[in-house]
């Protein structure tokens, strides 16, 4: 019935605008007109409604700012972010200008050159000197914007210093885990060989390697006994062979991995500690993330420090900053006592991509500290 | 040449006439955009309700991608994918370029047909192959391709990693394969034909800027879309023969797949070559038909059409060296960020000196507005609204925080979605007459300029605070953050404006089908107009003139020339004693 109901509207539709158009066409021919000419009224009602509408477009920007102020993103609390803040604002502080300037500009000329009786526009074909002008205008203010522009970025992306604490931001489908250095400040080594239901980050020390290694060597034991049971040289046998070697395959890996490192790069692992949920970070000290991911191309986004960079398999990249605000310092200032800071994904990653969120705490270092040490590591951890 | 009755087949589907070319990229495209159009609004809905049940979607999804009416996510991300890909090749570069590139070039420069009417035939039908495919992958099982329309692989390339990786993915790396043969077919055929057949007297520098620009346009996609193609290809082999030229240590469905030594920044480097381009093929016809119909409808010269050639040469090179903005983030090294900061903000000035140029031809003028001349002068304020946040966008340091922000779709949405379908919708109004013979209705026109222009602003507008306010793209919901609470209202004003809008194209669609068939049939030069294309007869002939060819004796923008009586001057009318061409420019 419904479906009915709205076939029946879609052709009544169409047969109320063919009737449009027919009546448009006789009303055209009675009031002399041939439908491709545009009357003195309709001039009249264009020009005016041209400079209505962009009027109604600046002040719907104007009314789009005043009304959600309050979500825009407050000023950043890290250190790099402040230039980067004031170079936003000088940004659009100044397209704005341009904007509504040109804007006035198309509104009145729409209004002040529309069609008038029978004469002729002004044959004006260039001008070398204004063309040069409005060249190097905008060529002068953009040497500006480059230059303030690079130099924030070089600022944001300089050396790291080496007293930077160093945390890992690990992302996978659909959840971020935060490795810290722990004492060292040394993260451990990883690798994607390593990862299992028990090292969802594939990090390596002596333990971890010699758990996989027995692993493979109790899985090839029991694939060997299990020829036992087949027909030697038969399907199954056959089958079972190519497991054996795949899984030996899988432990030449492992026994590569092991042999390219040594009791020193194993140790420095074992203090590491893994968060999930929130992760914790200092006021005032620079924090260098290191970024990996285990499947597909994630972004760690935080926006209240300005800071993002992309998760990529098969490689590291990292951002460093230093928070300027803490948690509890954000919440008073923005008058929110639910106030959080907050790690995203911010690269499309899979169904559950919209919800791929970590909590960040920013403290002082005592607080910092103190959560750290509560914190089991995680080679030592009860599993 | 003309007389003798062709048969169905070789005259409305198989045709090599440019002008039919010319008509059948018109309706393939615009079909596909109101699929792509229809796929927004679906999304749209889920945006402005999150998790809210819809009857709209269950009927059109079905209960597999929309139980109860409620969006599923991955079926959200195949249409944010999908709509992508569609509104980007097949609306705005096959249909635009397709449309009006075949139309106009042997029109506006004097010849027959173009170079190539084979080419050019099979060019169509690659792309309507394309499109087929791409439709066709909207029906698999397990869903379209869905990994957003730069389809990054490890997403795109491991059926593990989503759904649509799977055979959706494949069929669409065919369609684009498909789709890129008819580009550089089309393209080629273009380039060859502007060198080659312009008739007597039709110099480079009496070419009207439409010409120029669509010339630019195929030489940026004969450079460019075979990189995409090798980008294509290699993710084809790590799909299908595991390779792993993009693909390394990744361990994914509980498993260390064997695939090492591959770098996803290979593809990013590799797609935005062509991704940049890309934004140009589509923008540089839209410059040119709005120069066009502007300089028409002032009743004055294009300003400073030199400067504007210039411009668009230097938009055209700068597009090949500022890919590198796309990938800020990517992981690259932030050396380059400098590089390309410096060269993507160069591209303002050439922008910028366009945009004066319009305004300085509108100055003085005598405007007509015609519905064309109206969307024209639409894409000339959505080219400043969006032009200008591109300049904080190019800004390495700023693009940190707003990369991949609903920030981001605004200033694309605007600057390129919104100028070239405006620039579209102007070049359909204005050479409708030429295509079909018959004019389109006016007041229907005024009434789908007016409220696709105020929800155009509406759709596009308030995403900027959104991206403001931290908020990523391609999310299913933000319903989970307290701090995108506020965001909700601004997606209602969206969607409320983007469905209007939508609606609205249906009343277009009604005047252009009807006035196909209806309409009253078109004069020999409805806008007064210099460009040759208006010399010919109404009624579509091959060889397009029935005579000789034209010769041309002036530049195209002799209008209000005070040297002569009427307001326009065609370009095959002699130059008087002492009368100096091109306005002594």
């Amino acid at each position: 019935m419904t479906t009915f109901l709205i076939y029946l509207v879609l052709i009544l539709g169409i047969v109320a605008l063919v009737q449009l158009i027919r009546v448009s066409e006789i009303s055209n021919f009675l009031n002399g007109e041939d439908g491709i000419m545009v009357t003195d009224k309709e001039t009249n009602n264009i020009r005016y409604m041209f400079v209505a509408f962009f009027a109604a477009f600046i002040g719907f920007y104007g009314w789009l700012v005043w009304r959600f102020w309050d979500i825009l993103l407050p000023a950043a609390a890290s250190e790099h972010g402040k230039a980067i803040d004031t170079l936003m604002n000088l940004n659009i502080a100044l397209i704005t200008i341009v904007f509504v300037a040109l804007h006035i500009v198309l509104s009145y000329f729409l209004f002040r050159y529309a069609k008038t009786k029978n004469e002729k526009a002004t044959f004006n074909t260039h001008s070398n000197k204004l063309e040069l002008i409005w060249t190097i205008t905008p060529a002068v203010f953009l040497a500006g914007i480059i230059i303030f522009g690079i130099s924030a970025w070089n600022d944001a992306m300089r050396n790291v210093p080496e007293d930077a604490i160093n945390i890992e931001l690990y992302a996978r489908q659909f959840d971020w885990t935060a490795r810290y250095a722990g004492k060292d400040n040394v993260l451990g080594k990883a690798n994607f060989r390593m990862i299992n239901g028990t090292n969802a980050l594939g990090i390596i020390n002596e333990k971890s390697i010699n758990d996989r290694l027995s692993a493979y060597n109790e899985k090839i034991a029991e694939l060997e006994e299990s020829r036992k049971s087949v027909f030697p040289g038969g399907t199954n046998d056959q089958e079972i062979l190519e497991e054996i070697t795949l899984q030996k395959k899988h432990r030449a890996y492992i026994e590569q991995l092991q042999a390219q490192n040594n009791v020193e790069s194993y140790s420095v692992a074992d203090d590491d500690i893994l968060a999930k949920v929130e992760f914790h970070i200092p006021i005032n000290k620079p924090i260098n993330f290191q970024i990996r991911s285990q499947d597909v191309i994630h972004s760690a986004y935080m926006p209240h420090f300005r800071a993002q960079m992309n998760a990529v398999p098969g490689m590291m990249t990292q951002f460093y900053f230093t928070p300027t605000m803490t948690t509890e310092q954000m919440r008073a200032k923005l008058g929110n006592p639910d106030f959080n800071y907050i790690l995203l994904c911010n690269k499309i990653c899979g169904a559950a991509h919209y919800n791929m969120q970590m909590n960040i705490v920013v403290e002082s270092e005592e607080d910092y500290n103190k959560w750290l040490s509560e914190q089991p590591k995680f080679f030592t951890a009860e599993k | 040449m003309s007389g003798h009755k062709e048969p169905f087949i070789t005259k409305y589907l198989f045709s090599y006439d440019h002008k039919m070319i010319s008509r059948q990229f018109l309706l393939t495209g615009t079909i596909m955009a109101f699929v792509g159009m229809v796929m927004s609004l679906l999304f749209r809905l889920q945006l402005s309700s999150p998790g809210e049940s819809f009857w709209i979607l269950n009927f059109l999804l079905g209960d597999k991608w929309a139980p109860d009416g409620v969006l599923d996510p991955n079926m959200y991300l195949a249409l944010v994918t999908i709509h992508g890909t569609i509104m980007v090749f097949f609306l705005l570069t096959a249909g635009l370029s397709g449309t009006f590139a075949n139309l106009l070039i042997p029109l506006q420069i004097g010849a027959r047909d173009m170079a190539s009417g084979m080419l050019n035939m099979l060019s169509y039908w690659f792309f309507f192959g394309s499109s087929v495919v791409m439709i066709i992958s909207l029906f698999v099982e397990a869903g379209p391709a869905a990994g957003g329309w730069t389809v990054y692989p490890p997403l795109s390339a491991l059926p593990e990693a989503m759904p649509g990786s799977g055979l959706g993915m494949t069929l669409w790396l065919v369609s684009m394969s498909l789709f890129i043969v008819s580009s550089l077919l089309g393209g080629l055929n273009y380039i060859v034909t502007i060198i080659n057949l312009r008739t007597k007297g039709m110099s480079m520098t009496r070419l009207p800027l439409s010409i120029w620009a669509l010339f630019l346009t195929a030489i940026l996609g004969v450079l460019s879309f075979p990189v995409l193609f090798a980008a294509a290809l290699l993710l084809i082999f790590d799909r299908t023969f595991g390779t792993s030229f993009y693909l390394s240590d990744i361990f994914i469905a509980g498993e260390a797949l064997d695939r090492t030594g591959g770098s996803p920044l290979l593809y990013h480097h590799l797609f935005w070559f062509l991704g940049h381009p890309e934004v140009y093929i589509i923008l540089l016809p839209a410059l040119g038909l709005t120069s066009e119909i502007i300089s028409c409808n002032s009743r004055k010269p294009i300003f400073g059409y030199r400067a504007m050639i210039g411009s668009l040469l230097a938009i055209g090179f700068l597009s090949f060296i500022v890919w590198g903005h796309h990938m800020y983030i990517s992981g690259m090294n932030p050396f380059l960020g400098d590089v390309f900061t410096f060269t993507t903000l160069l591209i303002a000035i050439p922008s910028a000196v366009k945009v004066f140029n319009y305004l300085s031809t509108l100055w003085q003028g005598k405007i007509n507005f015609t519905p064309a001349m109206m969307f024209a002068v639409a894409m000339v304020s959505t080219f400043i609204t969006g032009g200008v946040t591109g300049i904080i966008l190019a800004d390495a340091a700023l693009d940190i925080n707003v990369h991949d922000t609903y920030f981001v779709v605004a200033h694309f949405h605007i600057v390129m979605g919104l100028s070239a379908v405006m620039a579209m919708f102007a070049g359909v109004y204005h050479w409708f007459p030429k295509m079909w013979g018959r004019m389109l209705n006016k007041k229907l026109g005024y009434i789908h300029f007016w409220i696709t222009f105020a929800c155009a602003y509406g759709v596009f507008f308030p995403q900027h605070i959104q991206g403001l306010a931290g908020l990523p793209r391609r999310y299913y919901s933000y319903s989970e953050f307290p701090m995108f609470e506020g965001v909700a209202d601004i997606a209602m004003i969206v969607t409320v404006f983007a469905v209007i809008g939508g609606l609205i194209q249906f009343l277009f669609l009604f005047n252009l089908v009807y006035s196909m068939f209806r309409g009253p049939k078109a004069p020999q030069n409805p806008w007064r107009s210099n460009t040759l294309e208006w010399t010919t007869p109404v009624e579509h002939m091959h060889g397009n003139w029935p005579g000789e060819l034209p010769t041309v004796h002036r530049w195209a923008y002799d209008y209000s020339n005070p040297a002569h009586e009427e307001d326009f001057v065609p370009q095959i009318v002699p130059l008087k004693d002492g009368e100096v061409d091109g306005g002594g420019h």
